[in-house]
């Protein structure tokens, strides 16, 4: 086992990123000109580090498998990104934020990292609003915010419930203007399908024109994967339908480290499952915890008679009514994260307090808020002696102002209208925190490979915050990886144009050639979703909202399994030489299939309950994650092997020399 | 229920397409358009034929990837509504449903479904942006306060998902709904006064040149707009065009 160099510079923390910056080597403004760079997936870190590179004067070639880089998967974030600005004045600070990070990833996530994007995080709204992103403003003409779960601070920036779609057509329309300037050559409708290494370090990729099935060589002298996460290994997820985890995969074939993969997202607030054609799930924004109130009967009788149709919840009094993140956490209440909020609805429906016919939901209900809003808004319009019915119609306008959006889809989905009857939600996977190893610099443990984003494993630790996610993509794209890659291009400025015409680039090519072959020439008893599906079940059953050793024994035994039929068994029409979603899918799934057993794997080597990661030996008498930082306050970084169960695991230890270790509580 | 669809197949670029029938069982209202799809195309690789190319990323109606033209409306029958939140409690047991993709000269069909948008992305390159880089060094967000109704009309001009309903509706095929929503949203905001007048030259003229047909004022692109972007954006954009040609 290796000891891995995370590269964090020394110092007190609030100094490192300073200091290092300072430090670290330059490329000169014509030595740039001569460097190309590729960036792999066009979200907020993929965008805005193609933009922030190309402004610096480098070239740069972006990839993304969608037809227009505005299409990836940030644009469907919803709530918010989080700040250190205080603009509200209740004690917020770079401290503050970076602390609420760190134990809101329960101690598992790197200090110097996190306390790094704690700094940056004013500029991302400085940066935003000078590129004409129209965020939510109050009256006065100033900047909005709103809070999150997990911590006491009001200091997330959103624009209605499509925070995500502003920033990212903000980073777009950066690249657009280097695109314009020649400097980005977008890519689009292409996909990664691997990386190539030359004498160690990452000279190029392989990509497929997903139109015309050409397999084509791009030579760079660095490579940046910001391909976001792997959720979908769990076939239902909030991801969109084409996430996937090949980039990353490859690059992790190749010789990058893959780290923590069992941390994974289990967002509280989505609409539950409906059916068997179920394709995906759809997130209903954790900014309604800030007005929505969570709960199940209290009678065991009255959730079954709504499970049967023959009660409604709306009708239940008050005093049936069981709010149970109210009364388990009364500090933090409806906010707190969404670990915590999720196990504790499983855990309700679990002892069958569930409240829809597959006994797998819980209330969100707004009915208290209609009024409280409508109170405020009665009395600032003159409106002194409203009644209680005029108070809520004005309370349901206030509500659909901040979250109209999320209503409407809520109501298209699932055919109920959120304003008259509570909305119902459920558990669902959303983000991984897990993904490729990097170092303070963003850089894997291949020489010139870079990650960025959801794709890597820095900032979250075993639990993402609300409105985090966004706020770590674009500091990651706009202002750590374009300055943080210039150390290593500076060695690389007498390189010359890597040329594609190498043994190296012959081989990553046939064996991608070869790979296709495999795919197509399967023996075609099953389609490509049918391995999804099944996948997904046994992610969802054994490796899930909770998990134990003998569960994930078996899911590591049923995957491979699985994966050996896909291989032998798999049905992919059409031909390789047009657009084939069908062969795209395939090569997908396939990689899932391999990460799957490594997130068993994974999750069965840490032998603690820590954020997302809960596994049932170890919780305390009340049902809360017991952690074990004696033996587990470690990153676990993985090496590739084809049998993933044979995969070598090397540790990064976390020191912690700013924050005491404690028992996370949100009581 | 069951239904009877009939959808545009066409093998590539240059194949020539035709409707195909293809008649379905079991759908349920519940099911999204594209999970009514999906059951389709795993029933046809079932039985050994090429499955329904169609574009399709979020499903949450904010990508802008779906693109359906449903019983002759982009999106279908439903209002403010993308392909992908459209549910097939919307349809009757027995209905007959068209589907095919967006047709416009600047839309060429790349595959069945699919067609190529990014004459799009194009415009957007053209002028879509605030010239500012990215350094650390702008100044506080809040150093200029904007009026909550001008940010917040920003905001609605900004939530165009560029998924060409409006094109496709358009007897001109005419882009100017998608390309004045951007030109608004700068218009709107004190940042984007600087390059008012390049930007509204750039993406116009790039307008033209992809083929987009011009505005007669029908409003069938805001009525089919699955996001509701409204007509007066066109008018804003028609009143900074004449105001950069003015100027110049």
């Amino acid at each position: 086992m290796a000891v891995l160099d995370s590269k964090v510079p020394k110092g007190p923390l609030a100094e490192k990123w300073n200091t290092h910056k300072n430090t670290i080597n330059l490329v000169n403004p014509a030595n740039k000109r001569n460097i190309d760079v590729i960036v792999v997936g066009t979200g907020l870190a993929g965008s805005s580090a193609a933009a922030t590179l190309g402004e610096l004067g480098y070239n740069v070639k972006t990839f993304c498998y969608n037809d227009s880089p505005r299409r990836a998967h940030s644009i469907a974030a919803q709530g918010g990104i989080n700040a250190s600005k205080n603009y509200q004045g209740d004690g917020d600070s770079n401290f503050r934020l970076f602390y609420d990070t760190i134990k809101g990833g329960d101690y598992r996530s790197r200090e110097a990292n996190v306390h790094r994007l704690a700094e940056v995080s004013s500029n991302i709204i400085d940066q935003c609003v000078a590129q004409g992103v129209p965020f939510a403003r109050e009256y006065g003409g100033l900047l909005d915010n709103r809070s999150f779960g997990g911590v006491l601070v009001s200091r997330t920036f959103y624009a209605a419930g499509q925070t995500g779609q502003q920033l990212l057509l903000g980073a777009y329309s950066s690249l657009n203007r280097q695109i314009n300037r020649g400097k980005v050559q977008p890519f689009n409708r292409h996909e990664m399908l691997d990386l190539v290494v030359v004498d160690g370090k990452a000279r190029g990729i392989i990509a497929r024109n997903l139109v015309t099935g050409e397999i084509e060589r791009h030579g760079a002298h660095a490579v940046v994967i910001a391909s976001g996460g792997y959720g979908n290994v769990f076939f239902l997820s909030t991801n969109a339908m084409g996430s996937n985890v090949m980039a990353a995969w490859r690059t992790h074939r190749r010789g990058a480290y893959f780290a923590n993969p069992c941390y994974t997202q289990i967002h509280p607030t989505c609409i539950p499952v409906s059916g068997e054609h179920q394709s995906k799930l759809t997130l209903m924004s954790e900014s309604l915890r800030n007005d929505g109130r969570i709960w199940v009967p209290k009678k065991l009788e009255d959730a079954e008679a709504i499970r049967a149709g023959k009660k409604r919840g709306v009708d239940l009094p008050e005093e049936d009514r069981d709010y149970y993140l109210e009364r388990r956490y009364p500090a933090f209440g409806n906010l707190v994260p969404r670990d915590v909020a999720s196990r504790a609805a499983k855990e309700r429906c679990d002892a069958g307090y569930g409240v829809n016919k597959t006994g797998n939901a819980v209330y969100l209900d707004f009915a208290a808020s209609f009024l409280r809003y409508g109170k405020v808004e009665a009395l600032t319009h003159g409106h002194k002696n409203a009644t209680e019915e005029e108070m809520i119609a004005l309370g349901k306008k206030v509500i659909e102002k901040k979250y109209g959006n999320l209503f409407d889809m809520y109501r298209n989905i699932t055919d109920e209208n959120p304003y008259e009857v509570p909305m119902k939600i459920f558990p669902a996977v959303h983000y991984t925190m897990g993904g490729l190893w990097v170092d303070y610099n963003l850089q894997t443990t291949i020489p010139g490979c870079f990650a960025a984003g959801e794709a890597n494993f820095s900032d979250h630790g075993a639990n993402r915050l609300g409105a985090s996610a966004l706020m770590q993509g674009l500091a990651d794209g706009y202002f750590v990886l374009p300055y943080t890659i210039g150390d290593y291009l500076s060695n690389e400025i007498r390189t010359g144009e890597i040329s594609t015409d190498t043994p190296e680039f012959d081989q990553a090519e046939q064996d991608t050639r070869d790979r296709i072959d495999r795919l197509m020439k399967a023996s075609g008893k099953h389609s490509v979703d049918y391995y999804h599906k099944k996948l997904g079940l046994i992610m969802w059953n054994k490796c899930g909202m909770s998990r134990n050793a003998t569960d994930l024994q078996k899911a590591m035994d049923e995957i491979k399994e699985l994966r050996e039929d896909f291989w032998a068994n798999v049905r992919v029409t059409g031909n390789p030489n047009t657009k084939n979603q069908e062969l795209e899918k395939a090569g997908r799934v396939a990689d899932f299939l391999e990460l799957g057993e490594l997130f068993a794997k994974d999750a069965l080597t840490r032998n603690e309950s820590c954020g997302g990661h809960f596994r049932e030996e170890y919780q305390t008498e009340d049902g809360e994650a017991l952690r074990d930082d004696e033996n587990f306050a470690f990153v676990s970084a993985w090496e590739y092997n084809e049998n993933p169960r044979d995969a070598k695991l090397h540790k990064e230890e976390l020191v912690f020399e700013n924050v005491e270790l404690k028992t996370r509580s949100y009581k | 229920m069951k239904l009877n669809l009939k959808i545009w197949r066409q093998e590539g670029p240059e194949a020539k397409g035709k409707m195909v029938d293809y008649p379905l069982d079991g759908v349920d209202g519940d099911m999204s358009f594209l999970e009514m799809m999906d059951i389709l195309n795993e029933k046809l690789i079932n039985e050994g034929e090429t499955p329904v190319e169609f574009d399709h990323d979020c499903r949450e109606g904010i990508c802008g990837s779906c693109n359906m033209m449903i019983n002759g409306e982009p999106h279908g029958p439903q209002k403010l509504t993308t392909t992908c939140q459209l549910h097939m409690r919307k349809f009757k047991d027995g209905d007959t449903i068209t589907v095919e993709p967006w047709r416009a000269k600047a839309f060429p069909v790349i595959k069945d479904l699919i067609v190529d948008r990014s004459a799009f992305d194009r415009i957007q390159q053209a002028g879509g942006y605030i010239s500012v880089n990215t350094s650390g060094n702008t100044q506080d967000a809040n150093s200029i306060p904007i009026e909550k109704s001008k940010a917040d009309e920003a905001f609605w001009s900004a939530t165009c998902i560029g998924c060409g309903a409006c094109v496709a509706a358009c007897k001109n095929a005419s882009a100017m709904l998608f390309t004045s929503a951007k030109i608004s949203q700068f218009a709107l905001l004190p940042q984007g006064e600087v390059e008012a007048t390049d930007r509204v030259r750039n993406m116009v003229r790039q307008m033209d040149e992809e083929g987009f047909g011009n505005c007669t004022n029908t409003g069938a692109c805001m009525v089919e707009c699955p996001k509701g972007i409204k007509l007066d954006n066109i008018a804003r954009m028609n009143r900074e065009y004449l105001k950069a040609e003015t100027v110049a």
